[in-house]
């Protein structure tokens, strides 16, 4: 065969954003990402800072009390609605990935349903209970912030 | 085949961090409702509080857990972003080597915080 | 269903264009074609290439859903060419563009190698452990309706690389399996006249395999065939887990069924005709 120059045509990182006509779970597996990496970094700084406990009550209340300030709280409230995504997304995710909420195979018949229509149900029961959640630390923050 | 083995202990830990993670969230968060969490009042990072918490050894063991599944967990899932970017095989295998000393100089650092602020607290 | 009120209509093609031996980047050009109901893009790409310009490349083969020659991003979603209505999916503009995460080897047409390459890799064959038994069969295997509905679904696939152009990890990891090729390592495991499972987890197992799906969805909601690849790929990843964890339910292989026995030939059916080659 010839060899002929071709073009590469991958979409790269934009492809892992999608938008335009795909559906929503796309739009969770992006979610599931960012917040998976955000929890990853905000776990980090945290085993540092609980470590100065160590160091007796003055060096803990200085960084309990610097974390007090408005913006702090507000990191805080980021950080938990980010673990709330995410553990809520996480329990479908394993259901689904090891194989219980999928559904069994079937006759295509159109118009096809897939494993999607399956997991629907439980993909907005574990949304609404995340935005309860979500709901419910905030009503907590804002009770800390004044 | 290994990475169905390393996969695997990827979903076991997101369940294990399901459970201790809930209970770190209710002891840290909800303790106006919750005051036994708390025994000498006030909030729940007030130095008093944890100096109670440390005492009992039960804190020790659950922070201990759910630092290693969290680790795990989380490098784990950092990993799985970065090979998808298609890097060449080279970067991979530096990448596994750095997360897994990472991840064990982490552990070594939170758990023994963890164990040696159980025994100082139990002096005090 | 509501009655279609669909006329004709000015569509304009918004259609990109790469020709190797001249241009090092895909640009796009514009088309204006009359189209009528029903008319699908395939139809409207071989107008223009009637009565517009005839330099334009694509691939198709059978106008009807059957080879998967023809797929396209068509207004950013992966379909086929010849499945999909063009006033079904516009009213005014249409942008016409190849396959992403396949290489560009002329205007429309995908290099679908790599999805070939892969799906070979998955050993896509009954693989038997009586290798005497493959070589020189002596009878059929049983298969209950049941044990046939468990892969019939993945074995609509018809190979047209719409899912692959949908996936969100192939765009990034060109090592990545892809949803087509999991399905089908999953559609052969889990057929009882298989015993190749242990053959193909040491490929799907893998860094570049099934666990760098996660679910996103995008290959069952794009495939023409209703073959449903994320369903495949998590049952696929259920069996590697259970089989890791030593609690893989034993599947036995089909037995074979032998000649019927005491039973005559119906007089009116002819006896074969003599053998044309000879017989060892
Ligand atoms: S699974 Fe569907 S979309 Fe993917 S190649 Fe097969 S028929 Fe095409
Ligand atoms: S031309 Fe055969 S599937 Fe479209």
């Amino acid at each position: 065969m010839d060899e002929h120059k071709k073009y590469p045509n991958k979409l790269g990182i934009i492809g892992w954003l999608g938008g335009g006509r795909w559906g929503i779970e796309r739009y969770l597996y992006t979610l599931h990402r960012i917040t998976g990496l955000g929890i990853l970094l905000y776990f980090c700084l945290h085993i540092f800072v609980t470590s100065s406990r160590l160091f007796g009550m003055n060096a803990w209340e200085k960084w309990m009390g610097f974390f007090k300030s408005p913006i702090f709280k507000m990191g805080e409230f980021l950080v938990f609605v980010g673990f709330a995504f995410h553990a809520l997304n996480g329990i479908r995710l394993i259901l689904i990935e090891f194989g219980f909420a999928v559904g069994k195979a079937e006759e295509p018949v159109y118009p096809y349903k897939s494993s999607l229509n399956t997991q629907r149900p439980l993909m907005v029961i574990v949304m609404v209970v995340a935005a309860v959640l979500i709901v419910a630390g905030g009503y907590q923050f804002l009770g800390f912030v004044h | 085949m290994k990475e169905t083995r390393y996969w695997t202990w990827h979903m076991l830990a997101g369940i294990v961090i399901l459970f201790l993670l809930g209970i770190h969230m209710i002891t840290m968060h909800l303790d106006a409702i919750l005051g036994w969490f708390n025994p000498a009042g006030g909030e729940a990072v007030d130095w008093g509080n944890v100096v109670a918490r440390a005492k009992m050894a039960i804190y020790a063991v659950i922070y201990i857990a759910l630092l290693a599944a969290a680790l795990y967990h989380g490098f784990y899932g950092f990993r799985t972003i970065l090979f998808e970017l298609g890097l060449k095989h080279g970067a991979q295998s530096i990448i596994n080597i750095l997360f897994v000393v990472m991840g064990i100089c982490l552990f070594v650092l939170g758990s023994w915080v963890a164990i040696k602020f159980h025994v100082i607290a139990q002096i005090a | 269903m509501a009655k279609k009120t669909q006329k004709e209509t000015d569509i304009i093609f918004y259609i990109h264009r790469f020709n190797p031996d001249v241009d090092s980047k895909p640009y796009t050009q514009k088309y204006t074609i009359r189209v009528e109901p029903g008319m699908t893009v395939l139809d409207g790409l071989h107008l223009i290439k009637e009565t517009q310009d005839a330099t334009l490349s694509y691939r198709f083969s059978c106008r009807m859903g059957v080879c998967g020659s023809c797929g396209m991003l068509l207004n950013g979603r992966p379909s086929l060419a010849c499945n999909t209505q063009i006033l079904d999916i516009t009213m005014k503009n249409l942008t016409v563009a190849p396959l992403p995460n396949f290489n560009i080897v002329k205007d429309l047409v995908p290099e679908l190698t790599p999805l070939f390459e892969k799906h070979i890799s998955i050993h896509p064959y009954v693989i038997q452990n009586k290798t005497d038994e493959m070589l020189d069969p002596t009878g059929e295997f049983y298969q209950s309706p049941e044990e046939l509905t468990k892969y019939l679904q993945f074995s609509y696939c018809i190979k047209c690389g719409l899912c692959m152009a949908a996936c969100p990890t192939l765009a990034t990891d060109s090592e990545y399996l892809g949803p087509q090729p999991m399905l089908q390592s999953y559609r052969y495991s889990i057929d009882t006249r298989d015993d190749g499972f242990d053959k193909r987890k040491k490929v799907v197992g893998n860094t570049h395999g099934v666990f760098r799906c996660h679910y996103a969805g995008e290959c069952s909601n794009v495939c023409p065939k209703g073959v449903d690849p994320a369903r495949a790929i998590q049952l696929m990843k259920r069996e590697l887990v259970l089989d890791y964890l030593k609690i893989k339910k034993h599947r036995s292989t089909s037995f074979i069924m032998g000649k019927p026995e005491g039973v005559k030939r119906r007089p009116e059916i002819p006896k074969a005709p003599p053998f044309t080659v000879e017989q060892k």
